[in-house]
């Protein structure tokens, strides 16, 4: 296993144990939730195939799913993350391709570049999550309320990380 | 053939896909039915003891505020104990002779370990399990009122359905009045939850008392649930909209009593035997 890999391997159990001990315990005014762990499934590799995302992205749901007492809700939106990630990049290439071997890091692409591609992401993983967990469209305006303010509050924990990891950076 | 194969590589992608949503929707929907002895929750001894571990970190913060309502809770009890014993002794009566059902009742304290109020499905882990005579279906109370049901159990582990949760329903009734009704969580504010089911006739008001009915046989008769705060009418409906101030503030939830029913089998089968006469 390359070094790459050992640090995704790594990072999966960091990212679990991040959202179920830390962000677990970290809910803003009852409404803004952080799921960081959606950027285990964003920045892996650029080329990383699309079969192996989505495992990976039900593996890690579901373990989420057993501290949250919530079986298959994150497991599935998980899964829809994995899926959309890959069209979505590929839509999304910036002029001149991206570099072979990089991840959609902010490092290598900009802020600007990762606002587009982290964003509607992260929307479409916390409105199905947060919808499946409503149980239909009941509440539409509170379960958007959260929705909404749960996507600011991973996006900007995301970026935060992306600023502070050193390991991903290149110059 | 060949082509169908051809047809399912091509698509791999979607079909993978569509697969695991599946399973997972197979999850969410299994993982909905009340009462289950399953594996993949947070009763798994290793799931339980991670969140063991930073909910006895998160505890220092709150020491001085457990240990004040434990304080509290303790004279409210000694005051009723004396309460009853003077009663009794100027009635000079025993109220109820036949020691089964004295101790019909009997309550196994825990910890919560896991909590929240954010969601819509709220569960609550405690640090007490099957050997310690827990069983789905139990009722979980606290000092100041209902917390909710025990919905799976691991040897040592135990999770709850809480009343903060939209599919739990608990039969409750108006001690006033008492009109029979069903508190149910809208989901949004962890403070308050519905009392549904009140008929027109009933007029309540705010500030009447809700406790539980004791007609499910899983609470015991007469626990508190919570007080009415806001009461309204439509013109053309059947039964009140009632606001209920929960009892129990279920964010600062440390320590609950698990209620033992030790007559609940023999009056289930009772219940069971005449049902099946009538028929």
């Amino acid at each position: 296993m390359s070094r790459a890999g050992i640090w995704q391997f790594l990072s999966f159990f960091i990212y679990l144990l991040a959202q179920v001990v830390l962000m677990k315990n970290l809910v803003l005014f009852n409404t803004a939730f952080c799921f960081i762990y959606i950027a285990f499934i964003l920045f892996l590799p650029i080329e990383t195939n699309i079969l192996l995302l989505m495992v990976l992205g039900f593996l890690l749901g579901f373990l989420v799913d057993i501290f949250y007492d919530s079986l298959g809700m994150h497991a599935s939106a998980l899964v829809l993350v994995a899926f959309v990630r890959n069209f979505w990049l590929s839509r999304i290439t910036p002029q001149g391709g991206y570099d072979a071997g990089e991840g959609p890091t902010l490092a290598a692409n900009g802020l600007q570049w990762i606002l587009i591609y982290t964003l509607p992401i992260i929307f479409i993983h916390h409105f199905a999550l947060f919808f499946t967990e409503a149980g239909g469209f009941g509440l539409v305006w509170y379960t958007l309320s959260k929705v909404f303010f749960s996507t600011i509050f991973t996006l900007l924990t995301i970026l935060l990380l992306q600023y502070m990891l050193p390991g991903q950076r290149r110059s | 053939m060949e082509r169908l194969f051809y047809f399912f590589y091509q698509y791999r992608a979607f079909f993978t896909f569509l697969a695991l949503e599946l399973f997972a929707a197979w999850l969410i929907v299994e993982n909905n039915q009340y009462q289950s002895t399953k594996f993949f929750n947070s009763s798994n001894k290793l799931a339980a003891n991670i969140i063991g571990t930073t909910q006895g970190i998160k505890e220092y913060f709150s020491l001085r505020k457990i240990n004040a309502e434990l304080a509290g809770e303790n004279a409210q009890l000694r005051t009723r104990l004396e309460q009853r014993n003077q009663s009794l002794y100027t009635l000079e009566i025993r109220e109820v002779d036949d020691p089964k059902i004295i101790n019909r009742f009997d309550f196994v304290s825990a910890k919560v370990i896991n909590n929240s109020v954010e969601r819509f499905k709220n569960y609550i882990t405690i640090d007490k399990g099957a050997l310690d005579g827990i069983s789905p279906g139990m009722a979980v109370i606290s000092a100041a009122g209902a917390v909710g049901k025990v919905k799976s159990v691991s040897d040592h582990y135990a999770v709850l359905i809480s009343l903060l949760n939209t599919d739990e329903f608990t039969s409750s009734m108006i001690k006033r009045t008492n009109h029979f009704g069903s508190i149910n969580w809208d989901g949004k504010d962890p403070l308050y939850s519905q009392l549904n089911f009140i008929p027109r006739h009933a007029n309540p008001v705010v500030g009447d008392t809700v406790v539980t009915s004791g007609f499910n046989a899983v609470f015991p008769e007469g626990v508190l649930v919570g007080i009415i705060e806001e009461v309204s009418l439509g013109p053309e409906a059947q039964f009140y909209d009632l606001k209920v101030k929960l009892a129990q503030d279920f964010s600062s939830l440390a320590f609950v009593e698990i209620v033992r029913s030790n007559l609940l089998e023999e009056k289930d089968s009772l219940e069971q035997v005449t049902i099946g006469e009538s028929k």
